[in-house]
């Protein structure tokens, strides 16, 4: 199994955004957010995105994180630095637009690719048009 | 108190000294903040250095390292914004020097706040003048070095850092930001303190008036 790890700066973000990239990705993918300081305030806890990553790699081969901005991508890789080298091997962190990021891995990693094409594709996000004519 | 090393209770004074500081601050940091940012640095240091000091006031230590590694671990998971896992970083890598140390002279503490700033400078990728706490950290543990090369006290060591800190600081007015949540408002940034480098001067200013007294 394929995770996909949602990091926002608020929780319900977070989840909101899991739930929705969850149903495009059937049942191969786990998608989870992850959000909000230690509080609950707006903001970002590294020890918190480290117990959700630690968790997911229980039952996920890979992890693909997606995170929305700033503190989220310090905090992730504040995170990583806790893990073991072969946990870390398996995480890799996209640079996509939040929503459609998850929402597109969500869906090339229900496929079958590997992490580092699902971060490809929701990296490919930046390019999305959602008015097209 | 061995004004000429930095042990155990000094380092926890100097702690005591910052969550003061960063206190009597919080409403000035969280104003710099707002100008430029998203107004919650002064509650967030606060929060994170008052959670900090209680982790290290409840735990006995025998050597300096453990108390900085202690404060890396509440940082990061307590003050929610960008600054939490970049000072989290700073005293975490600083720690690994410290380790196993009972005390510091000025040569260890600047070999101990270069590993920190590297950390930082490698988490958050800014360069110098990219408006953020590097304008300060980087002039000021230069600073520290050269003063540790020519033999100063600690004291004085930390007052030269402190100075170039300041100055570091002030020097951030009129940049533009190209980090952090300041760089969305581009040409905008220009004209207001940098609050993270505002954060890293105040810390600076707490080791050296906590080996004062």
């Amino acid at each position: 199994m394929i995770g996909i790890l949602v990091v926002c700066h608020s929780a319900k973000a977070a989840k909101g955004i899991a739930e929705i990239a969850s149903q495009m990705a059937g049942e191969k993918v786990k998608v989870v957010g992850v959000g909000g300081n230690e509080e609950g305030g707006i903001g970002t806890s590294t020890a918190d995105i480290y117990a959700v990553l630690s968790e997911l790699l229980n039952e996920c081969e890979s992890i693909v994180v997606i995170p929305d901005l700033g503190s989220a991508v310090l905090s992730t890789k504040a995170a990583l630095e806790f893990l073991t080298d072969e946990q870390k091997s398996k995480v890799i962190i996209a640079d996509a637009p939040v929503l459609e990021g998850a929402m597109m891995a969500a869906v090339e990693a229900s496929t079958g690719s590997p992490k580092e094409k699902v971060m490809q594709v929701a990296e490919s996000a930046h390019l999305l048009k959602k008015l097209v004519n | 108190m061995d004004n000429e090393k930095l042990d155990v209770n000094t380092t926890i004074a100097i702690l005591e000294r910052i969550k003061d500081i960063i206190e009597a601050n919080k409403d000035y940091l969280t104003e710099l903040d707002s100008a430029i940012g998203d107004a919650d640095h002064g509650i967030n240091m606060n929060r994170g250095f008052s959670k900090a000091i209680e982790k290290v006031r409840n735990n006995q230590y025998f050597d300096i390292g453990s108390i900085f590694k202690d404060v890396a671990m509440s940082l990061m998971s307590t003050v929610g914004g960008a600054a939490g896992p970049l000072y989290g970083t700073f005293f975490m890598r600083a720690s690994m020097k410290l380790a196993g140390h009972k005390e510091a002279d000025l040569t260890l503490l600047a070999q101990a706040f270069r590993e920190g700033l590297n950390g930082v400078i490698a988490l958050g990728k800014a360069q110098p003048g990219d408006k953020t706490m590097v304008d300060a950290l980087i002039p000021a543990i230069d600073a520290l070095e050269t003063a540790a090369k020519e033999g100063s006290s600690l004291k004085d060591g930390l007052a030269k850092a402190l100075a170039m800190a300041e100055k570091g600081m002030k020097d951030t007015i009129p940049l533009v930001a190209k980090k952090g949540r300041a760089s969305y408002l581009g040409e905008r940034s220009a004209g207001h303190q940098d609050p993270g480098a505002t954060s890293s001067y105040l810390i600076l200013k707490a080791f050296y008036e906590a080996l004062e007294n």
